[in-house]
C-alpha cells in the first residue's frame, strides 16, 4: 500500500492581529490574524520542526524532499541543513525540490508514488509590502509528510488512491527572484482560469481513483487565489456539507506550504477508516490528489499538534513584525555584529551544532555540552559516546534578561537548563515573554537562526517553554 | 599538586599607574609610555637596566612589539601575555617568576588597555572564527544570575539583597572620590544606584565596573637587591593562579552563589603566603568587583567570611575605609576603572601606595597588618580564571 506514513504541521508561535495594519497605516488589515515566524526563524528552521516529531521513533527515510517559494538561500541546497539538523544519514539523500508554489504538490504527487521512504518537507513565509492583500492574508508555517509502503511497524494512514494533474500557462501571480512582493494580474482572469481547471482536475481524479462524488468525505482546496480557491470549494462541494478549511482564518494562508498543512490537518482530525479526501490545489494549473484513511492509528503528541499550536499563539506588534520581515529599519542595538560563522568550523561541529548532540561520559554519566574529548572524572581521551539531547525537556533553573548582548531583537533572555535525564547548557530562550517566565518552568529545544553575517546564516538551537494549551 | 611559590623571593621596587579615565586624547601606545616613565621616574632604575618585560594587553595588540615599539626597547626579551581580565596579573607572575629564576635581575610587568576606542558601551570580545554556537551573553548577564541565587539560597529577601548590592557601590564609589587616579571620583546615593538602567537581570549601570583606558607598570628584582632600588619595597609573599575547566557551565551541582576557581586561587595563595586567617591577617585587600554581586560572593571565597553571612557583614560597614577588613580601598574596578589588561596591576598599585603609606590621605588606611592582597578574575561564572596574590612591606 502506498500513502502518507505520518504528517505533521509546524505553526509558528507569535500573531498578527492584522487590524493592527489599518491602525496604523489607515488602510490593510483585511483578517483577524497571521501567523508570524519569529526573528529567529526561516522556512529551513521551520521545516526542521515540522520533521522532527515524525522522527522521533527513529523510522527509517531514504531521502528527503524539500521545498519552498522563500527559500533561506539560493544556490545552496537548504534540504542539507534540514538533513543535518534532523540528523538523518549520509546516506539519505536530501534535495530542494522547487520554489514555485506549485512545487509541494508536485513532490507530493511524485513522492506517494516512489516505493521508497520520502520525507517531505515544505514552507513558507508569505510577504507582501504594508498594506497590501498578501501581507495580512498571509502567514508562515511548514508541514512534513512521510510517504511510502509502510511497514507493520509504521504502516500508512492514509492510502493513495489516484491523482490527475492539469498545466496551464498563465500569468495569474509572479515575483522575481530576490523581490519581497508578489504581482497579480486582475483577479477575475485568474478565477475564470481557476475555475475551469478546478472542476476538471476534480473529475479527473475521482475517476483515476474509481471514486464517486458520493464518496467524497472530506473537500480541501487550497491556492492564493483566494476567490478562486471559494468559488471552486463552493462549486465542487456542491451544497455537500465535504469542505473544510479551520486553518486559514486562523493561521494565513501558507502558500507553498498550505496545501500540505491543510491536508495534514485533515489527517489530524482523525476521520473514520475508509473516509476518502480531496486535496486541489491552484497554483499555475491545478493538482488533485485523492486519499482514503486507513485503520491505523494516528500518532500525534500533544506537544506538537495542530490544535495545541493554534492554541498556544501569542501576539507581536505590527512594528515588530514589519522589523523583523525587514520591511522597516530600526535602530539596531548599538553592538558590534556578530562575525560570520566559519564554514569548516561548522563543518567539524555538525552534531553539535546542527543535531545538538552532546557527548556523555560512559564512566560517571556525566552529559557534556558541546560535546567534549576528554573525561573530566577518568582522564580518557575519546572514550566519550554521542548523546541526542534535542528531545529532552529541560528545566529553567535561573534566568536573566541581556539588554546589552547584541540581538535581531533585543532584549535576549537567557536560561541556565538542566535536562532531564542529566546534562547542563546555558542557551537562549525564544518565543518567550519575559514577564512570565521563572524558574522551574519546562522547555523544549528548538532549531533557529541565531543571526545572518556575510549572508551566512548561523543556525543552533534555543529553548522555548513547553507550549501550554490551557492559559487563561 | 605542588605549587611552593616565590615567598620573599621578589620584591616590587617601582610602580606607575595612569589615571583610568575615558583617555580620548590618549592611544594605546601614550598609556603604555606614561605607565612606563612614571614607573623609571619613581626609582632609579632606567630603560637600560630592565633585562626582560612581559605586557599583559587583552587586545590592545599583538606580540611584545606592542610594548617594544612605543619604549623603543631593541633586542629584549618582550612577550605579551592575555588571561581574560586577569591579564595584568598574569605579566607581573610571569615577570616575577623570571626573577625568581635567575633568568634575570630586573623584570617589568606592564598591563594596558585601550577600551573607548571601539565605539561601543561595555566591554567587547574579539572572538576567532567558530561555528556560531558560542554563548553571545554579556557578562553583565552572566553575573546578574549571582545575585538571585544567592539570595535564594541563604534565605535574603528582595529588599534587603537590593541594600547589600547597593552598598557595595556606594562604599567603592566613596573610596574612589578619595583617588584622584580613579575613573569616577563622587560619591552616589542609593537613590541614583536604584534609579539607574538596568543593563542585565535586575543589576543596573551602578552595578557594573566602569570601562576605562589606562595602564600601569611594575618593576620586580630579587628581594635581597630590594633596598638598591628603594627603601620601600614590597614583597611579593604568593602568586596564584587558578583556570577552571569551563565545568560549571555544564554541571548541574553549580549553583552560582560561589567562584570555585577563587577559592581554589585563594586557598593556594594563602599557603604559599602562610596565612592562616585573611581577615585578621591582612590589612585590606583589593578584589575584582566587576559587578556588586561578584564582590558579595568573593567575600566568601576568598575566606573573608563565611559562607551566606557576607551580606550581613556588608550591612554592618566591615568592608568600609574604616571596616574591619577595607576592601578596595582605591575604589575597585567599579569607581577606579576597568582597562582589562591594566587592572590587575592596578590593584597592586593600590597595594604599593598603602603599604608604603603613600596613598592620598582622605583614603590611607591605619594598617593593621603589613600584609595586604589583590584578588583578580577573569571569565563567567562557571567558566572562570582567579588570580590571588598576598604582598607585604615587610620580610617574614
Amino acid at each position: 500500500m502506498q500513502g502518507i506514513i505520518r504528517s505533521s504541521v509546524y505553526l509558528p508561535y507569535r500573531r498578527l492581529d492584522t487590524k493592527e495594519i489599518s491602525g496604523f497605516f489607515g488602510a490593510g488589515g483585511a483578517r483577524t490574524a497571521r501567523t508570524v515566524a519569529s526573528h529567529d526563524e526561516d522556512t529551513t528552521t521551520m521545516g526542521v520542526e515540522a520533521a522532527r516529531p515524525l522522527l522521533r521513533d527513529g523510522i527509517v527515510i531514504d531521502n528527503l524532499s524539500f521545498t519552498t517559494p522563500t527559500p533561506a538561500y539560493g544556490d545552496k541546497n537548504n534540504a542539507s541543513t534540514l538533513h543535518a539538523a534532523l540528523r538523518l544519514d549520509a546516506s539519505v539523500g536530501a534535495w530542494d525540490t522547487g520554489n514555485s508554489l506549485r512545487s509541494s504538490m508536485g513532490q507530493l504527487l511524485s513522492g506517494i508514488r516512489q516505493p521508497t521512504t520520502t520525507l517531505l518537507v515544505s514552507s513558507d513565509m508569505r510577504d507582501g509590502l504594508p498594506t497590501s492583500t498578501d501581507e495580512s492574508n498571509g502567514g508562515d508555517g511548514a508541514a512534513a509528510l512521510i510517504l511510502g509502503m509502510g511497514t507493520d511497524e509504521h504502516p500508512v494512514i492514509a492510502e493513495f488512491v489516484g491523482s490527475a494533474s492539469l498545466t496551464d500557462e498563465f500569468l495569474d501571480r509572479w515575483r522575481n527572484p530576490g523581490e519581497r512582493r508578489s504581482r497579480v494580474w486582475e483577479e477575475r482572469f485568474g478565477e475564470t482560469r481557476y475555475l475551469a481547471l478546478g472542476k476538471s482536475v476534480f473529475a479527473a481524479a475521482l475517476e483515476n481513483a474509481g471514486v464517486i462524488f458520493e464518496q467524497v468525505d472530506r473537500l480541501i482546496v487550497t491556492g492564493l487565489h483566494a476567490r478562486a480557491v471559494k468559488a471552486v470549494g463552493n462549486k465542487l462541494s456542491n451544497g455537500k456539507d465535504i469542505l473544510r478549511d479551520e486553518l486559514t482564518g486562523q493561521t494565513g494562508q501558507i502558500g507553498g506550504a498550505h496545501p500540505l498543512i491543510a491536508l495534514s490537518a485533515a489527517i489530524e482530525e482523525g476521520l473514520a477508516p475508509g473516509s476518502i479526501i480531496v486535496l486541489i490545489h491552484l497554483a499555475d494549473g491545478a493538482d488533485a490528489i485523492v486519499l482514503k484513511t486507513t485503520d491505523a492509528a494516528i500518532r500525534v503528541d500533544a506537544e506538537s499538534s495542530v490544535a495545541t499550536q493554534l492554541a498556544a499563539g501569542a501576539p507581536v506588534s505590527y512594528g515588530k513584525f514589519l522589523s523583523w520581515r525587514d520591511m522597516v529599519n530600526v535602530e539596531p542595538p548599538r553592538r558590534p555584529e556578530p562575525a560570520r560563522v566559519s564554514s569548516s568550523a561548522a563543518w567539524r561541529s555538525e552534531d553539535w551544532k546542527f543535531g545538538f548532540v552532546g557527548s556523555k561520559d560512559p564512566g560517571d554519566g556525566t552529559i557534556y555540552l558541546p560535546p567534549a574529548r576528554v573525561s573530566r572524572d577518568s582522564g580518557d581521551v575519546d572514550s566519550m559516546e554521542p548523546v541526542a539531547m534535542a528531545d529532552r525537556v529541560g528545566t529553567i533553573v535561573t534566568f536573566t534578561i541581556d539588554r546589552m548582548a547584541y540581538s535581531p531583537s533585543p532584549p535576549t533572555v537567557f536560561a541556565i537548563v538542566d535536562f532531564e535525564g542529566g546534562g547542563r547548557f546555558p542557551v537562549e530562550l525564544t518565543d518567550v515573554d519575559a514577564q512570565r517566565i521563572a524558574i522551574g518552568d519546562q522547555v523544549v529545544m528548538t532549531f533557529r537562526r541565531l543571526f545572518t553575517a556575510d549572508g551566512i546564516h548561523d543556525y543552533f538551537w534555543k529553548a522555548r517553554p513547553v507550549r501550554l494549551i490551557d492559559e487563561t | 599538586m605542588a605549587s611552593h611559590g616565590i615567598k620573599d623571593r621578589v620584591a616590587i621596587v617601582a610602580m606607575g599607574c595612569t589615571p583610568f579615565t575615558e583617555h580620548w586624547d590618549k592611544g594605546l601606545d601614550d598609556l603604555i609610555i606614561d605607565a612606563a616613565t612614571e614607573c623609571f621616574d619613581a626609582s632609579s632604575i632606567n630603560k637600560a637596566d630592565v633585562d626582560a618585560y612581559w605586557l599583559g594587553t587583552a587586545q590592545g595588540g599583538m606580540s611584545g612589539i606592542t610594548l617594544a615599539r612605543p619604549l623603543q626597547i631593541d633586542g629584549k626579551p618582550v612577550t605579551r601575555v592575555e588571561n581574560y581580565c586577569t591579564t595584568g596579573s598574569e605579566a607581573l607572575r610571569a615577570a616575577a617568576y623570571a626573577v625568581a629564576s635567575g633568568a634575570y635581575d630586573v623584570a617589568m610587568a606592564l598591563g594596558v588597555e585601550k577600551t573607548k576606542d571601539s565605539g561601543y558601551q561595555g566591554l567587547n570580545a574579539m572572538n576567532p572564527p567558530g561555528d556560531g554556537t558560542q554563548r553571545t551573553l554579556t557578562a553583565a548577564a552572566m553575573f546578574s544570575m549571582v545575585a538571585p541565587a544567592y539570595a535564594k539560597k541563604y534565605g535574603v529577601d528582595e529588599e534587603t539583597m537590593v541594600d547589600v548590592l547597593a552598598q557595595i557601590a556606594i562604599k567603592n564609589h566613596y573610596n574612589g572620590a578619595r583617588n584622584p587616579r580613579a575613573q569616577f571620583q563622587r560619591e552616589v546615593t542609593k537613590e541614583t544606584i536604584l534609579k539607574s538602567p538596568r543593563v542585565a537581570g535586575q543589576l543596573g549601570v551602578f552595578d557594573c565596573a566602569g570601562v576605562a583606558d589606562g595602564a600601569a607598570a611594575a618593576i620586580v628584582v630579587r628581594a635581597e637587591d630590594a633596598h638598591l632600588y628603594t627603601d620601600k619595597p614590597i614583597y611579593l609573599k604568593a602568586l596564584s593562579f587558578a583556570a577552571g575547566s569551563g565545568s560549571g557551565l555544564n554541571d548541574p551541582n553549580f549553583d552560582y552563589t560561589h567562584f570555585p576557581e577563587c577559592e581554589t586561587a585563594a586557598k593556594d595563595a594563602y599557603a604559599q603566603a602562610g596565612i592562616i586567617n585573611p581577615a585578621q591577617e591582612l590589612a585590606f585587600a583589593e578584589v575584582h568587583d566587576c559587578f556588586t554581586p561578584t564582590e558579595l560572593v568573593l567575600m566568601e571565597d576568598l575566606g573573608f567570611a563565611e559562607r551566606g553571612t557576607a551580606w550581613q557583614h556588608v550591612l554592618d560597614g566591615d568592608y568600609k575605609l574604616d571596616g574591619a577588613l577595607p576592601i578596595n580601598p582605591d575604589g575597585g574596578l567599579k569607581s577606579f576603572g576597568h582597562p582589562v589588561g591594566a587592572s590587575g596591576l592596578r590593584m597592586m598599585f593600590e597595594c604599593w601606595l598603602q603599604l608604603r603609606g603613600e596613598a592620598t590621605p582622605e583614603r590611607q588606611l591605619s594598617l593593621t597588618s603589613t600584609k595586604a592582597m589583590t584578588h583578580n578574575l577573569g571569565g563567567y561564572p562557571g567558566e572562570m580564571v582567579s588570580f590571588v596574590s598576598v604582598v607585604g612591606s615587610e620580610l617574614d
